[in-house]
């Protein structure tokens, strides 16, 4: 009866611990992701049904629509060295109210149209240079 | 029944959270970001029932949900967040040292990583884990959120008052 009881208590000192090791480890995440994206890309790249449908640069401003079934699914712009998402027709429109992107390793995602745009750099992410 | 009355109203009540939450505005520039106001209704289904009708609870307020407030591709997203979450908030309670807040945040974050996992899986592309550490911290920090939530309704309504009221005749 009192371990029943005693678990719907307040916080005890194995909670606050677990809570400590979690917030840890996600801040610990990341900083280690940051380290590991850069802001140099140099490329779009937007990706169909996990295929690859183009790639554009980053330099260039335009605005690229992306055809699907014979419709225009969704529209990106390219401007300012960064890429966003700026209409699209899926039902939550998560993706147009996403951030401009311009790092490696960020993405911008319409999963129901299953777009994924994402950026490539030159540089491999997190290392400047291998010595060998 | 009376358990299928007391379910009934954990799933109405879960499908109200929803509801309320569809209509709050909560974009942060980054996708996958959401309260889980419905799983303060989980959790305590989860105390207050047990396993088998709180995951009844959850399954059933994913797809009413998704059909009602929602569309009919984010339940996808939703199912294996929610059942990731549900998996992890049940092995988190059995470990009787535990308390709900832990519980909670532990269904927070497992729902966030539920959903990478699956919208990983379905572009085929496993550069959305770019945003696994933010998705974990805000999962982390609404699951305590919530977990406080549930556990004040909790401490003032105890689990063996609800109980004792199951037992009565009908």
């Amino acid at each position: 009866m009192n371990k029943s009881r005693s678990a719907q208590r307040r916080l005890a000192k194995a909670d606050l611990v677990l809570l400590a090791v979690l917030l840890l480890f996600g801040v610990l995440a990341f900083f280690a992701v940051r380290m590991l994206t850069q802001k140099n890309g140099t490329d779009v790249e937007v990706l169909l049904h996990g295929e690859i449908y183009g790639t554009y640069p980053l330099s260039e401003e335009q605005k690229i629509p992306i055809h699907q079934n014979g419709t225009v699914t969704n529209t990106l712009q390219i401007a300012d060295g960064t890429v966003k998402m700026i209409q699209a027709d899926c039902p939550d429109k998560l993706c147009v109210h996403q951030n401009a992107i311009a790092g490696q390793g960020e993405t911008i995602v319409c999963l129901p149209n299953q777009v994924v745009v994402q950026i490539l750099g030159t540089k491999e992410p997190g290392l400047d240079s291998i010595s060998r | 029944m009376k358990q299928t009355a007391q379910l009934s109203l954990f799933l109405a009540l879960a499908l109200i959270c929803s509801y309320i939450e569809s209509l709050l505005p909560f974009h942060f520039g980054i996708p996958g970001i959401k309260l889980g106001l419905a799983n303060i209704v989980v959790l305590l289904a989860l105390y207050y029932m047990g396993a088998k009708y709180a995951l009844a609870v959850s399954v059933m307020r994913i797809l009413l949900a998704g059909l009602l407030f929602g569309n009919l591709f984010s339940i996808l997203y939703s199912l294996a967040g929610g059942l990731f979450s549900f998996a992890c908030m049940v092995l988190l309670k059995r470990c009787e040292k535990f308390k709900v807040i832990s519980v909670s945040t532990a269904g927070g974050i497992a729902h966030n990583l539920g959903q990478i996992l699956m919208a990983a899986a379905v572009v085929e592309n496993s550069r959305l884990f770019y945003y696994f550490p933010v998705l974990f911290l805000a999962g982390a920090v609404t699951g305590i959120l919530i977990g406080t939530v549930a556990q004040e309704m909790l401490l003032r309504l105890p689990v063996e008052r609800m109980q004792t009221y199951r037992k009565e005749k009908p």
